[in-house]
């Protein structure tokens, strides 16, 4: 079995050339296919995702997820879209249309702009852009101003503040990912993402820079907006926050784009990361490469589900403070600490992977000791403060 | 030339497409029956009293400004990354230089205060 | 009329319009919308010219932080839906013949250097390894090490007086006390 992506693309070319087009004509309108086919079918796999990611939820709950449904509840999702476009979409007086109408657009769009570079296979991705990482990220900023459009659109003071909470914690935990985003792109000597597949042939990044993957993982799913990050949408503070006044299938675009989101995540970690399609025999077969992509993709899915159903909410100013005091700094030693090894391990002929392996394993220590270190005075503090407040009420002098 | 770019000039507008296009089916297949109660801004069962503005805090204004500062900062440093490999220590070291000193900057907004959540 | 020129009017087309919208706009939140419709259109731009770094760097920075934060300040500081006011001042004509001046003397000047004077593009560099020697040319010591640095410098100092103005008045009330 050669290349099936490659001759396919062939068959397509010969078909389309054969009707008469120009090369370069022929070529557009099949770019043009492919990215109508891939938005599609990422916007209908979306059906299944959010039926798993139910049930997985459910099972973490100790119950059943959604089973009614056709078999196992798969078809959940589908009876629930059916069920929102029936619903009416309550627009409010005094609204801004034009923005209004337009913020979910925009979230989706830039959910579905991220995967123009993931690569699926060897020889098999929407283009290579030689900026890939930084693309990703800039999409990636469409999707905050989408949810700011949203909040003050709708003419409602949660809303409003709603959006500007979500806008802040969007905005902070951007800078930690970036960061990390350095990381893979040293290692690689690329910002391509399919160069930074390539460059993972012998070993995969998750190894040479485990911290980084971490906080890149962290703070994809705090810029997701899922638990324990879910603050944009906290049911119980802020009444769903920015969407509050989006109704019917508009509030259903903001539902699908995050868990599309919640995928992609998954996906550039285990491209920037974990290898993309690389595996053994991927490269002769590219159909493998396929499998072993998604296989991995699906493995850190089920872990950002797993973090979801397993850890509660945290407060605004906690979230905060855990990106500008703790991710961030981290991020920062961790991009310098790579760069200074990595260099220093090549000139003096020392083993790469080792040398960052023990520079990441002292980092992890450090920060350990200085947590622990945070946590027991914090912890001596209150013991403190209960001491002196047991003692007054008791009239206990300690 | 501008090969890589033309995937994505399609699939950028045809993903503001599609969920236009579930949207407006939304519109069309839905029922459309407005009144003067179900237009009102929803504030949990209540009047909304005022017009609709957010509290000045100083803080969404500050976190903001840090990120405008670190992204122009982390921008910076991802031609140095790109290079890395052709590099020699010193020039290594010059970029984690460029770092430290926002890393400073850094600990100077935290001791300032500029971080809490007031 | 090559596929390229026909994308490059547009654009341009479209990011004077938006440019006159951020001025036109009654509302200043729509203002803002405007300006982040003129970036995108100047990031295609720079798509069009193969400058795919400065590209993403302009949305990323442009669209992603500064319009973000300049719609921070509009609505922070003002009510936002029933924010609006004259669009036009009286002597609108004055501010027209002035850009239109200065937009001439310009061109003039450009033209007088004979790379610009040419019609049609001139050859640009391979986009692949631009980046690479970006990336030695700021640390190259012969090239742009110390501009490097002191952007760094410069930066320090924007977030330091961005501090030193924004924090709340109370906590430097109490501070310099």
């Amino acid at each position: 079995m050669g290349d099936p992506f490659g001759l396919i693309g062939q068959w397509l070319m010969d078909l389309v050339t054969g009707w008469g087009m120009q090369p370069v004509a022929a070529l557009t309108l099949l770019r043009f296919l492919g990215a109508a086919i891939l938005a599609t079918v990422l916007l209908l796999v979306c059906f299944l995702l959010i039926v798993a990611e139910r049930k997985l939820l459910g099972r973490f709950q100790d119950r059943y997820g959604p089973n009614r449904v056709g078999p196992w509840g798969v078809f959940q999702t589908v009876a629930d879209f059916v069920k929102l476009i029936g619903k009416e979409i309550v627009v409010p007086d005094g609204i801004d249309k034009p923005v209004y109408w337009l913020a979910p657009l925009l979230v989706v769009m830039s959910v579905v702009g991220i995967w123009a570079v993931v690569p699926f296979a060897p020889g098999f991705l929407g283009t290579d852009l030689n900026v890939g990482i930084l693309y990703i990220v800039s999409v990636g900023a469409i999707g905050t101003l989408g949810i700011i459009m949203a909040g003050w659109s709708s003419n409602n003071k949660f809303a409003l503040l709603g959006a500007f909470r979500a806008v802040a914690q969007l905005v902070s935990y951007e800078i930690p990912m970036v960061l990390t985003l350095l990381v893979p792109t040293m290692l690689a000597g690329s910002m391509g993402i399919a160069a930074i597949v390539e460059a993972q042939k012998d070993m995969w990044f998750i190894t040479a820079a485990p911290l980084a993957a971490l906080v890149f993982l962290i703070s994809s799913v705090a810029e997701n907006g899922r638990a324990p990050f879910d603050l944009m949408e906290g049911e119980s503070e802020i009444v769903a926050g920015f969407n509050i006044e989006y109704g019917g299938l508009a509030f259903g675009m903001f539902y699908v784009g995050e868990f599309l989101h919640a995928f992609t995540v998954g996906v550039l970690f285990s491209t920037l990361f974990l290898g993309g399609w690389q595996g053994p025999g991927a490269e002769q077969f590219p159909l493998l490469g396929l499998v072993y992509f998604f296989a991995k993709a699906f493995v850190v899915w089920f872990i950002t589900v797993w973090i979801r159903g397993s850890f509660p909410r945290v407060r605004i100013d906690q979230l905060l403070s855990l990106n500008w005091k703790f991710l961030t700094p981290l991020a920062l030693l961790i991009v310098s600490l790579t760069a200074v090894v990595d260099k220093l391990a090549v000139e003096q002929g020392w083993s790469r992977i080792l040398a960052l392996l023990a520079a990441n394993g002292a980092l992890f220590v450090g920060t350990m000791a200085v947590l622990g270190a945070y946590g027991r005075s914090v912890r001596l503090r209150e013991e403190r403060l209960r001491a002196t407040a047991g003692g007054l009420s008791t009239g206990i002098a300690r | 030339m501008h090969d890589p770019w033309v995937f994505v000039a399609f699939l950028l507008p045809i993903g503001l497409l599609l969920p236009a296009v579930a949207v407006l089916m939304g519109i069309l297949l839905g029922p459309r029956k407005p009144n003067a109660i179900k237009g009102t801004t929803y504030e949990c069962g209540i009047e909304t009293v005022g017009e609709t503005w957010v509290q000045f805090r100083a803080s969404y204004y500050i976190f903001a400004l840090i990120f405008v500062v670190f992204d122009v900062e982390a921008v910076f440093l991802f031609p140095w990354a790109v290079a890395y490999q052709q590099m020699q220590l010193y020039m290594v070291l010059e970029g984690v230089l460029f770092l430290l000193i926002l890393a400073a900057g850094l600990l100077y907004a935290w001791r300032k205060g500029a971080l809490e959540w007031v | 009329m090559t596929v390229l020129q026909i994308v490059f009017l547009v654009t341009g087309f479209v990011t004077l319009l938006a440019g006159v919208m951020v001025v036109a706009s009654p509302k200043l939140v729509h203002a803002a919308l405007w300006l982040i419709v003129s970036l995108a259109g100047v990031a295609v731009l720079f798509v069009l010219l193969n400058a795919n770094f400065l590209a993403v760097v302009q949305v990323v920075v442009y669209i992603g932080a500064i319009a973000i934060l300049i719609i921070f300040a509009v609505m922070l500081t003002r009510r936002v839906m029933a924010d609006t006011g004259p669009t036009h001042n009286p002597s609108w004509w004055l501010a027209l013949i002035s850009a239109l001046v200065l937009l001439g003397g310009l061109l003039a000047l450009i033209l007088q250097v004979p790379a610009f004077a040419q019609a049609g593009p001139t050859a640009q560099p391979a986009a692949d390894s631009g980046l690479s020697d970006l990336g030695t040319a700021l640390v190259d010591v012969n090239r742009f090490l110390l501009p490097f640095e002191v952007a760094s410098v410069l930066l320090l100092a924007a977030l330091i007086g961005a501090m030193a103005i924004a924090r709340p008045a109370d906590a430097a009330e109490e501070g310099g006390e």
